[in-house]
């Protein structure tokens, strides 16, 4: 038995191999390409980004609901907080479990200040992701000294807290949420920038910028030197810790950014959607962007992106597989992780991490067989 | 040896990839037929859970709504199509399902059908000047936004919660009631009404608690009403968790009245709870029993003949939300705000009760029934009114 | 006040009975745990097999009352053989479609996660498409008889089969572990797998025998929870799942006992947090405990006592 799964992962391999080889080609022609190739490149996204919610596109990508809202939730939103977990998981290696927290946070930010406080949108933005990231540091101060798997649970309880809480005060309403929140002020006359009810464009585009700043963010801190201390103690905590990396700090800073930015995308979410309710806040959400992350190619940014969009993108495709998207959902999430363990497009310093064990008796399978990259492992 | 386990191992695989694309093919042939389908008739549409963990009530009001569309079609002249948007009863899905009602140009919806994912969608409704017929979302709060679009044909939380508590403390004799609730909108916000007509009624609380409706074990909740001394149980929230509290109830020996709401209104709390647990259990909802009436059993034998199963929870309320729009339809009005003035100014005879709407969208009068768990089914016991005198 | 004084023996006999079910679900997390270093997140479904395996062989025998005497003996053992067998096969199968092929790849901890959030989608759509997603009744297997009391509890029969059966359970795997050929076999991989390797231990083979094991004590807390609680459902799995890694953690993942110290600590914490606060906050006291254990105690009650503590 230990024969076939050792095999099928084998032949599987060398016939998916071409197309991950063109995956691995391409990247490599990217990172060699002059400048103005790449910047081109970006340009070209951003066009394709900007001309997405056209009906032409819609009516293939959606037909069985309205492509203009999805675009905004599920799929910008996901993107966004998928951007902000890869932060805590891709690339500073900790697992957040309850990341739904921030998302609920940066909402009844929005919800609370907007609804009672009478606070404009663009007030309560900071104030939204400042709480979160707060919140982020509250949680992370005591229990970040942890190690991984007991964070994870840790994690996930307060992610359940939250939405506990907000289940049983006043203040937010309880189980009824609270209703009639503010849209953000409207620029001008132009249509994109009116925020209604009706065109779920202007949140896109606004979403859509802040995926713009915080890819921009994210890749600037990583090339930083936070972003190095990151890798360091993602590979090895206690040789980055001895080696001078204050590996404490870093684990926050991981988490009060990452925090922030689910808040961030909360604070925009509550404001699209009206009315909001502990329902929208579930642990099968923090489930959701973690898988999200990994599939994509956890640490690297195009793979996440792609990973939640794709994510957020075919259960509504499918609409019409109604009942079976979550079990095909669920194989899939299976069959790529053993066959593509990394996720699609995984982060080039991941790859060297993957050829190495992990420790405890995991490394140390009967048959082992390390394979190079790139090479077809024979039939 | 090898390439008999790839093949037996990749052939489940490709079936899948097959079938997703087949589906795939599948579903975008039919919304496109739709659509074409269109113009020559007038679309309306069901808003409501089809599929997911809540999807019983959705599909016995969309039952409702089907038969009433199949029965109008089968005489009118300007036909009438039926759209489905599955909400899977998530709030989180509820936006693009109303931007979907807008695209696809319905005229009115039926729904939606919970309070919850109503929050989300009716200000969209609304905005666009869609009508929307609920025929479940009883959630009081809804008719307090002065949408002037939206229809409730049912009594609200505010007439069910005060009826409950008169049956409880009028008809049942209680004086000290434990009031439990589940802690979704609906459910804590119809035990939170029970709490505040208890007092004006001479019973006093004897405990109040919420439970989680996904824990399996409420055994802490259980000692905290046996060591109240309650003499009767109100529970808000739906019949899954319900069917597992009264078990506990009993078999911790607990005999008193259990009486719950319309949530809790189904055959699935009694085997859940097993029959001789059920004794002594109730539940009220703003549904009437139609199976006295003659337009009552004309609907429950055509119903029976077009799904096989007996009408349940919410059905005839389903097929009288559909007849008001279909009865506007009839009468000529084929835009929505024509339908809206309509449905607005006229009174309609339902199989279930009369019906007519106030300036809110509320219907107007709306009682509030009783019903008993006996056997494997809950029985009417009739109008609250008319059993507390 | 007065009411907690009241609650307070139905709380520790409540707490106890709840407390052994979780004690029995975090066994498998902390077995898989010690041997692995992985979480199994598909351990809540191998859970909720076992129970659909008692419940069909309960329908399988056409009980739907109570049995007295000797048919009861052959009953209980007929569906604690079945949900112990199902649930052994369902733990094994898992580990060898959703984690082996990943172990023979070195993946890392994150991939093994999301395979099994994977693998756990999967057999919970498996059994809501077949069986529907309402709650399933169980036929009543154990008449609930009052037998004595503890001050103002009452101890019902029911309620001690649930206490003694996973103690036994309990009692059964501690001896294997620590008594057989093979358990040292788990103790020597735990410990140190590149050594025990050289010293001729088979990896693969300790590694499937983990799994069945876990599995084995969830489908017994499987039988005992049907014949507790006589429901379940497609996802019934999921709570109990997340409270039993929770006990594990509590106690001290990767120790067999601190799992039972964490399982029937937090059954405990549950019924007194709802006695004293409502029943609303318990999940946020519970919570709050696991948070300051493990201020105190990084690795939980015990610590990792199968092999040193390490990330």
């Amino acid at each position: 038995m230990a024969m076939t799964a050792k095999r099928i992962t084998q032949v599987t391999d060398s016939a998916l191999a071409p197309l991950f080889k063109s995956l691995h080609s391409l990247r490599t022609m990217w990172q060699r390409a002059p400048k103005w190739a790449r910047a081109t490149g970006y340009l070209f996204v951003i066009v394709l980004a900007v001309l997405a919610p056209a009906q032409s596109i819609g009516n293939f990508m959606a037909p069985q609901s309205d492509w203009r809202t999805i675009l905004f939730y599920p799929i910008g939103s996901y993107i966004l907080l998928a951007l902000g977990l890869n932060v805590v998981v891709g690339l500073a290696g900790m697992l957040d479990l309850g990341y739904v927290a921030f998302f609920a946070i940066g909402g009844y930010s929005m919800a609370v200040l907007g609804v009672n406080y009478h606070w404009s949108f663009w007030e309560i933005l900071p104030v939204g992701i400042a709480a979160a990231a707060l919140s982020g540091v509250l949680l992370g101060a005591p229990t970040l000294r942890l190690r991984g798997d007991y964070l994870a649970i840790v994690t996930l309880g307060f992610g359940e807290i939250i939405q506990r809480v907000a289940n049983n005060l006043t203040i937010t309403g309880g189980p009824t949420g609270i209703s009639g929140i503010p849209h953000p002020p409207s620029v001008g006359t132009l249509s994109v920038l009116s925020y209604g009810v009706l065109d779920a464009r202007p949140y896109y585009y606004l979403e859509l910028a802040m995926i713009v700043l915080v890819i921009f963010f994210t890749t600037r801190l990583e090339k930083s030197r936070v972003g190095r201390g990151w890798v360091a103690l993602r590979e090895d905590e206690d040789a980055a810790e001895l080696m001078g990396v204050p590996t404490f700090t870093f684990k926050i800073w991981a988490f009060a950014i990452g925090a922030s930015v689910g808040g961030l995308s909360g604070v925009v979410y509550a404001a699209k959607v009206i009315a909001i309710t502990p329902e929208n806040y579930p642990l099968l959400l923090s489930v959701l962007i973690l898988v999200c992350v990994v599939l994509g190619g956890s640490g690297n940014r195009i793979g996440v992106i792609l990973g939640a969009f794709l994510v957020a993108w075919l259960p509504e495709r499918f609409r019409g597989l109604a009942n079976y998207r979550i079990l095909i959902f669920g194989a899939i999430l299976v069959a790529m992780m053993v066959f593509r363990p990394g996720g699609i497009i995984p982060a080039a310093r991941r790859k060297a991490e993957l050829l190495e064990g992990r420790g405890g008796g995991a490394h140390l399978g009967g048959e082992v067989d390390i394979e190079q990259p790139g090479s077809t492992p024979e039939v | 040896m090898s390439k008999s386990h790839v093949r037996r191992i990749t052939f489940p695989s490709l079936l899948a990839v097959g079938g997703l694309l087949a589906a795939a093919c599948g579903s975008s042939s039919s919304s496109s037929s739709a659509t074409t389908a269109a113009p020559a008739s007038v679309p309306i549409g069901f808003f409501g859970a089809l599929t997911g963990p809540n999807a019983q009530l959705g599909i016995n009001i969309d039952n409702g709504v089907k038969l009433a569309v199949s029965q109008y079609n089968a005489t009118a002249s300007a036909k009438v199509s039926l759209v489905n948007l599955d909400s899977q009863g998530d709030p989180a899905q509820a936006p693009q399902l109303a931007q979907k009602a807008i695209t696809d140009k319905l005229v009115a919806v039926v729904g939606p059908a919970f309070s919850g994912e109503s929050l989300a969608a009716d200000p969209i409704l609304e905005q666009a000047g869609i009508v929307s017929v609920t025929p479940s979302a009883t959630n009081p709060a809804l008719a307090t936004h002065g949408w002037k679009f939206w229809h409730r044909i049912v009594g609200n939380d505010n007439a069910q919660g005060p009826a409950a508590a008169q049956f409880i403390v009028k008809k049942l004799g209680a004086t000290k009631v434990a009031v439990i609730d589940d802690q979704s909108a609906y459910g804590q916000g119809i035990a939170n009404i029970v709490r505040q007509a208890l007092p004006g009624l001479g019973a006093s609380i004897a405990t109040s608690q919420s439970i989680d409706p996904t824990a399996p074990d409420y055994s802490s909740t259980v000692n905290a009403i046996m060591a109240s001394g309650a003499t009767a149980v109100f529970y808000g929230g739906y019949y899954d968790a319900a069917g597992r509290l009264l078990k506990q109830l009993r078999d911790a020996g607990y005999k008193a009245p259990f009486v719950s709401d319309d949530g809790s209104l189904d055959p699935k709390l009694i085997s859940t709870a097993g029959q001789a647990e059920s004794a002594n259990t109730y539940a009220t909802c703003a549904c009437g029993d139609v199976s006295g009436t003659t337009a009552g059993k004309a609907f429950t034998s055509a119903y029976q003949a077009m799904f096989n199963t007996a009408p349940g929870t919410y059905s005839a309320e389903g097929y009288d939300a559909a007849g008001v729009i279909l009865a506007a339809i009839k009468a000529g009005q084929t835009t929505s705000a024509g339908i809206n003035t309509y449905i607005g100014s006229h009174t309609f005879d339902g199989i279930t009760k009369k019906i007519s709407f106030t300036s809110t969208g509320d219907i107007n009068g709306g009682g509030i029934y009783v019903y008993q768990a006996s056997g494997t089914a809950f029985t009417s016991l009739g109008l609250v009114s008319n059993l507390v005198g | 006040m007065h009411n907690l004084i009241i609650q307070f023996w139905p709380s520790v006999i409540d707490g106890t009975t709840t407390g052994a079910i979780y004690a029995l679900m975090a066994l498998g997390y902390t077995l898989v745990y010690g041997v692995l270093r992985l979480i199994n997140f598909a351990h809540s479904e191998v859970f909720m097999v076992g129970t659909f395996a008692s419940l069909f062989t309960l329908h399988a025998l056409g009980i739907t009352h109570a049995p007295g005497g000797i048919a009861a003996i052959g009953v209980f053992i007929l569906i604690t053989l079945a949900a112990m067998a199902a649930s052994g096969l369902v733990a094994v199968g898992v580990e060898r479609v959703a984690y082996r092929p990943l172990r023979k790849r070195n993946s890392t901890s994150l991939a093994n996660l999301i395979s099994a959030i994977g693998m756990s989608f999967f057999l919970q759509e498996v059994f809501a498409l077949r069986y529907g997603r309402d709650l399933i009744p169980f036929p009543r297997v154990l008449q609930k008889n009052v037998l004595f009391h503890i001050g103002t509890g009452v101890v019902r029969s029911d309620k001690l089969l649930v206490v003694v059966g996973a103690l036994v359970m309990m009692f059964i795997l501690d001896r294997f572990v620590n008594g057989t050929r093979l358990g040292r076999g788990i103790r020597a991989v735990a410990q140190d797998p590149s050594t025990a390797m050289l010293m001729g231990v088979n990896i693969d083979r300790v590694i499937t025998l983990t799994f069945l094991l876990g599995g084995i004590m969830a489908g017994a807390a499987a039988m005992l929870y049907g014949t507790f609680y006589e429901v379940t459902q497609y996802n019934i799995g999921f709570v109990i799942g997340i409270k039993g890694f929770t006990a594990a953690v509590l106690g001290g993942i990767g120790n067999i006992r601190g799992a039972l110290i964490g399982g029937f600590a937090l059954g405990l914490i549950e019924t007194f947090g709802g006695a004293i606060f409502h029943a609303q906050w318990v999940d946020v006291v519970a919570f709050s405990v696991l948070v300051l254990v493990l201020l105190v105690r990084p690795t939980g009650i015990l610590g990792e006592n199968l092999q040193r503590a390490r990330a």
